[in-house]
């Protein structure tokens, strides 16, 4: 890790005009990637995740969104790219992995070959370099005989398959950063456990920051190195991983730890652990958004809008206003969340 | 792919095999149409109308009379016209249809290659003003009909401005065979296939476009995108490729209707002698041979159009494909 983030997201809104009114999907949200790290953010659905990601990659096309914010990588804020000059960028530099596997492939051509489009795209070979090249790659995500599969049909493999197929596109130029939108959550948990040990171990293997989007905390804990949890569009906890399971300080991560099923204990109540829906994004409750749904709350979080900040401890921010002593107190005394 | 398309054919067989009886039995033997009453003229005597039941067969058992049909029909090819007793059916119907090739393939070029540029056009300008105006045009051009249209652009390039520079190489309706003069062919020909077409530019326009922007949509495109592929290469290889099944699709069952004998409007507005007008004038003269004929013909050429385009659906979209 030498000085400067790998990328470093500044205070990054998207909101999109509706006719119910202007949904303010991601609203201040600010992180880094450090190079050969995975970023876990997690959150509900809906909480602005998806957004936070196509925006990196600049691929939210909709005439209705509007920008702010910077999001700096190698020196230059992609956010003022233009479409062609981010060509460059996406796919080759920062690649994208979607949820569902089933459909994000085109079905009608040849897997290898959808491999060898991207390669074609940004590092000039022949075809049958870029085929040799495909070859390894299915070779490394775990395609069993991939000399038999390189020509094969998505319709052909299954969503577990595909998914890796998704992967070894997503790291065929060696992207520096490799964002992983909910890789897991269309597959069954045997498959899920897999995919995830594959991103973990290609991302030492080639040395590419991830950054892994989910909705449930015990995918991050696997392989995650720091999270971000978001809420209604912004980040409300952002810590290192052990850190965050040691000490979680937001009331919301309080209920995602809640609900994540653990083996080692006897589950004390069930999932109930947040009740409530989370907020409109187009009028958000003010003062603090999780707020309606926060069993801790007390005045100052009708009024008051919570920064992240560090509140427990460096490099452990959150956007609570209650005191650490209080959180503390609080979390001892709710069952589930211990 | 191959036991597809073998498959497939022999099913063609088998539903040409069922057209044929159907339309011999409904032009035979629907109650109340007596073929030998027609063929023997004015007030005929039961003797005269015995012979001729015996010379055209029509007092044969049902399956028999079915198979000297047949046999007349694509074996000696003499079945007679009973309006006209010296004309022979089939060779006509083998002579009429490089015209109506002629028609329809022209007019097809014409509206694949115009539709796909509106198509494209359209959904890549949606949101501004010439998406809706496309649409409109497209639309206008399926509301007119294709008579009313024809009879127009005669008026147009045969009477009112045919003395003008613009008409004046127009030539009087009719037809040339390529081989004949290929510039005449051509020039009886343009006015049709423009007239032909714009119907089909204005539903294959509309068509593609909503299927563009549908699958605009789909996961793929957008994982096209974030390959770093160009615009350009994300509309043509990812999204309009895909948007092309539903449009082959459609475009081989229209092409098939046409070819066999849906032009009839157009070729009869233009006096074009193709299988078209050959229906129109043997329905005018309820000449059952040739209506018979013909009709089979057309339905040969669907259920060929048909088998055609299930094999090019297999060919474009591999999920169809039989392992
Ligand atoms: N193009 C759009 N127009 C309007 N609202 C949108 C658009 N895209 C996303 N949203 C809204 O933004 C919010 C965040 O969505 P998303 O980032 O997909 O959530 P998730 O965290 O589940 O990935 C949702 O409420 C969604 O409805
Ligand atoms: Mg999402």
């Amino acid at each position: 890790m030498s000085g400067a983030p790998l990328l470093e997201v500044r205070d990054l809104s998207v909101s999109f005009r509706t006719q119910d009114g202007t949904v303010h999907a991601v609203d201040g949200v600010s992180f880094t990637v450090n190079r050969g790290e995975v970023l876990g953010i997690v959150g509900e659905s809906g909480s602005g995740k998806s957004v936070t990601a196509m925006t990196l990659m600049r691929l939210i096309l909709d005439q209705n969104a509007v920008f702010s914010g910077e999001v700096l990588f190698q020196g230059r804020d992609l956010m003022q790219l233009s479409q062609g000059d981010m060509l460059q960028v996406r796919g080759k530099q920062i690649s994208m992995i979607f949820q569902d596997p089933m459909t994000s492939l085109n079905p009608v051509y040849r897997v290898g070959w959808q491999i060898d489009e991207q390669l074609r795209a940004h590092e000039g070979l022949s075809a049958k370099q870029a085929r040799r090249r495909t070859l390894e790659l299915l070779g490394a995500v775990g395609i069993p005989n991939p000399e038999a599969r390189i020509d094969d049909y998505p319709h052909q493999f299954s969503g577990g398959m595909r998914q890796r197929v998704m992967i070894a596109m997503g790291l065929s130029c060696n992207p520096d950063v490799l964002i992983a939108d909910e890789p897991t959550t269309a597959l069954d948990v045997t498959i899920q456990a897999q995919i995830l040990e594959l991103i973990g171990n290609l991302q030492r293997e080639f040395d590419s920051a991830v950054v892994l989007i989910t909705h449930d905390l015990g995918v991050v804990a696997e392989v995650a190195d720091r999270v971000a949890v978001m809420y209604a569009g912004r980040i409300v906890e952002y810590a290192e991983v052990g850190e965050l399971f040691r000490g979680p300080q937001h009331p919301y991560t309080w209920g995602l730890l809640g609900s994540i099923s653990r083996l080692d204990r006897p589950r004390q109540r069930r999932l109930a652990a947040i009740s409530g829906q989370p907020p409109s994004l187009i009028s958000l409750p003010a003062g603090c958004s999780f707020r309606p749904r926060c069993p801790f709350a007390f005045d100052r979080c009708r009024a008051e809008r919570p920064a992240l900040e560090a509140r427990s401890g460096p490099g452990h921010l959150d956007a609570c206003l209650l005191s650490a002593d209080q959180k503390q107190a609080r979390r001892a005394a709710t069952p589930e969340a211990s | 792919m191959l036991t597809f398309v073998i498959r497939r054919m022999i099913a063609t067989v088998f539903v040409v095999f069922t057209i044929t009886v159907l339309v011999f039995l409904i032009f035979f033997h629907t109650p109340g149409v007596d073929p030998a009453r027609k063929l023997a003229g004015r007030n005929p005597s039961p003797d005269t109308i015995k012979a001729i039941k015996h010379q055209y067969g029509l007092d044969r058992p049902l399956p028999v009379q079915y198979l000297i049909l047949m046999k007349k029909l694509f074996i000696s090819r003499d079945l007679t016209s009973y309006s006209n007793q010296g004309q022979k059916v089939v060779p006509e119907i083998v002579a009429a249809t490089p015209v109506t090739l002629s028609l329809v393939l022209g007019a097809a070029v014409i509206w694949v290659v115009v539709s796909i540029l509106m198509g494209v056009a359209a959904a890549v300008l949606r949101g501004t003003i010439f998406d809706p105006m496309l649409m409109v045009l497209a639309l206008i051009g399926i509301s007119m009909p294709v008579f009313w249209l024809g009879e127009m652009a005669n008026l147009i390039t045969q009477d009112r401005y045919h003395d003008t520079f613009l008409f004046s190489w127009v030539p009087p309706l009719g037809y040339t065979p390529l081989t004949q003069d290929p510039v005449m062919w051509f020039k009886h020909l343009v006015i049709p296939w423009l007239v032909l077409s714009v119907l089909y530019i204005g539903l294959y326009a509309r068509v593609l476009r909503a299927d563009l922007l549908e699958t605009e949509n789909e996961d793929y495109v957008r994982t096209a995108r974030a390959k770093g592929l160009s615009e350009r290469r994300v509309l043509l290889r990812h999204t309009l490729r895909t948007s092309m099944i539903s449009f082959v699709s459609l475009f081989g069952l229209d092409f098939g209707v046409l070819v066999g004998g849906g032009a009839l409007l157009v070729e009869v507005v233009f006096a074009l002698p193709g299988v078209g007008l050959l229906t129109y004038q043997s329905l005018i003269s309820l000449d059952l041979p040739v209506i018979m004929a013909t009709v089979i013909y057309g339905a040969i050429f669907i259920v060929i159009a048909n088998a055609v385009v299930d094999v090019g659906y297999a060919w474009l979209d591999p999920r169809v494909r039989p392992a």
